[in-house]
């Protein structure tokens, strides 16, 4: 029981970060129906930047910011000097520009940082509490109290701010909410810049727990990405949902199964989702809300 | 005969890479140089396969690594665990490749749009995580030897040999992939790009044309491999990496989508860019990811067809 406790924890650690990658995708899906294959890369950024922000000697809560300011420029760039030059191209084309950043913040890191793995001193101490036979890192609940506070803002913002209800009609119908005076090239810059910003605070979060390497963006993507379509594509709630499952089965795995093999989880689960229920979980609900 | 009516003659293409397989190495002063043209032809062949799926079926598939690591597992754990002679081995790597093409490309690509990226894209990493994990079988991240190819009772090795028959390979793909294109399959998948829905109701199984060009470059990538771990003589599990399917990706997107002749002009580039630049390696992965954004912003078509159209424009 205290095992399952255990994996239990870890995986809902995992899957919180992955929930964030996964509403990153929706935001910029949403918005502009691109698969953004560079959301990895924004998580990456994010706890890469406040490592080396930190051992140049900035304190570590100036360095979370300007990492979350960075990476939330980049996500700006990429959409305005990579995404908006190529408007209109197919879906082919929007993904391999996508996938090209993805590799070159991958390459550019890799140079103005380095190729180690690095972690940041853990908010809350690194002593672990017991709960119910498992021990469990006081950062796990500031990740999941971040990623739950994240959730709840973007939350009220999309239902509570005009700029929200802009973002939701975007989503519904681009040409409408044009018509009806969204400037809906702003919603996307938008997005971007968002998503960019939840990316960059899960990687500022699980770097203490899971540590960060210039390489760590595709996997996450392609976990972010599984969360997603398991939640449903295009479905917020979905994406959360998605998320936490997917953090949960693959720490079952790794602790009932074969650790080496967890990574193949998300791949499976792609695979089975395609197969079986393409929609996903909360597929159905992107029609009435974003 | 016009440069266009030229350009347009179905046997042109053949000719001029039969001449540049002959040609080329009357400029090579040392064996270095057939090793480069060896591996050029090699992946060239790769990237033909890639070309088809993303040139005319329209679908990227950013995990084509993966096949080429089946390919290149085959040749090495088949002679070393079962014996079998290697050139056997080869068609069997290609069958399984095709195989598993089938298996995750027919549920995929009955659906739309990105989802045969995504799912690739997990396939190349689950083929690198088995290739790293099974080290009893594959000998784990250090890679393991590969038995040189045995061909009628001749051993093959030395970088000229693999350079004419990776050439002749080459060719023969090059010419397969041409007839392929004007086949009722290859014309349907023109069709399939041009407009999906137009193909359909003209009654053309969309899917099951997809699927078909899936593992027909699947199996192109796995002979690819297993060339390439029969010449090296050593293999490990980063041939089935993440950044070698990117690489396969740039140099489809740098010759241009859907020009088959410029399969071999990109992955000329990319083959021999890293050994003029000693600074490549450190940069690899930034100008990968660059050549790949910025041919897909601003050259979609990629250097072959761009040159073409502008040899077009001065002759009128």
């Amino acid at each position: 029981m205290a095992e399952l406790l255990q994996f239990a924890f870890s995986g809902l650690t995992v899957g919180a970060i992955y929930a964030l990658v996964a509403l990153g995708f929706t935001l910029i899906y949403n918005a502009s129906d691109i698969i953004n294959f560079a959301q990895g890369e924004f998580v990456m950024l994010g706890g890469m930047t406040t490592v080396f922000m930190a051992l140049a000697g900035v304190p570590l809560p100036l360095a979370a910011l300007i990492a979350l300011i960075v990476t939330t420029g980049i996500g700006l760039a990429l959409h305005r000097l990579a995404i908006e030059p190529a408007r209109g191209a197919s879906p082919v084309v929007l993904i391999m520009i996508t996938i090209g950043a993805s590799v070159f913040l991958r390459g550019v890191a890799q140079i103005v940082f380095d190729k180690r793995f690095h972690s940041l001193p853990p908010l809350l101490g690194a002593d672990p509490i017991q709960i119910g036979g498992a021990s469990v890192l006081p950062q796990s609940f500031v990740v999941l109290v971040g990623a739950g506070v994240i959730v709840v803002l973007l939350w009220l913002f999309v239902e509570r701010t005009l700029l929200g209800k802009a973002v939701i009609a975007t989503a519904a119908n681009r040409l409408a909410a044009r018509l009806i005076g969204v400037d809906t090239r702003r919603i996307v810059d938008f997005s971007f810049a968002v998503s960019a910003a939840i990316g960059a605070i899960a990687g500022i979060l699980i770097t203490p727990i899971t540590l960060t390497s210039y390489d760590m963006g595709t996997l996450l993507a392609l976990k972010g990405f599984a969360a997603a379509m398991l939640g449903g594509i295009g479905s917020p709630l979905g994406a959360v949902v998605g998320g936490l499952l997917i953090g949960m089965i693959e720490a079952m795995s790794a602790g009932y199964i074969s650790s080496s093999y967890k990574d193949a989880v998300a791949f499976l689960i792609i695979l089975i989702v395609l197969v079986a229920m393409p929609q996903g979980l909360f597929g159905r609900i992107k029609v009435e809300r974003v | 005969m016009s440069l266009r009516a030229l350009l347009e003659a179905r046997l042109l293409p053949v000719i001029l890479v039969v001449a540049i397989v002959i040609v080329l190495p009357l400029f090579f002063p040392s064996a270095y140089y057939y090793r480069i043209g060896a591996l050029v032809f090699i992946f060239a062949l790769a990237v033909v396969g890639l070309n088809l799926l993303m040139g005319f079926a329209g679908q990227v598939s950013l995990g084509h690594a993966g096949f080429l690591g089946i390919g290149a597992y085959s040749v090495a754990i088949g002679p070393v665990q079962f014996g079998a002679p290697s050139w056997l081995c080869l068609f069997v790597g290609a069958i399984l490749s095709g195989a598993v093409a089938f298996a995750v490309g027919r549920p995929i690509l009955k659906l739309k749009g990105h989802y045969l990226a995504v799912a690739t894209l997990g396939f190349g990493l689950l083929v690198a995580i088995v290739l790293t994990n099974e080290a009893g079988w594959t000998g784990g991240p250090d890679g393991m030897n590969v038995p040189p190819l045995m061909l009628f009772g001749w051993r093959v090795h030395g970088s000229d040999v693999w350079y004419w028959l990776a050439g002749a390979t080459f060719v023969g793909g090059f010419m397969l992939a041409l007839n392929l294109m004007e086949s009722p399959t290859g014309r349907a998948l023109q069709a399939i790009h041009d407009s999906e829905i137009a193909a359909r109701v003209l009654g053309i199984d969309v899917a099951r044309k997809k699927v078909t060009i899936f593992i027909i470059s699947a199996m192109y990538a796995s002979v690819a491999g297993s060339f390439l771990a029969l010449f090296n003589g050593l293999i490990t599990p980063d041939v089935a990496g993440f950044l070698g399917s990117i690489e396969l990706v740039a140099m489809v997107v740098l010759g241009g989508m859907g020009s088959i002749f410029g399969s071999l002009v990109g992955a000329a580039v990319l083959v021999v860019l890293p050994q003029v630049l000693t600074v490549f390696h450190e940069y690899e992965q930034a100008l990968l990811g660059l050549i790949v954004m910025v041919f897909m912003i601003f050259l979609r078509q990629g250097i072959v067809p761009s040159i073409a159209a502008v040899l077009n424009g001065w002759r009128k």
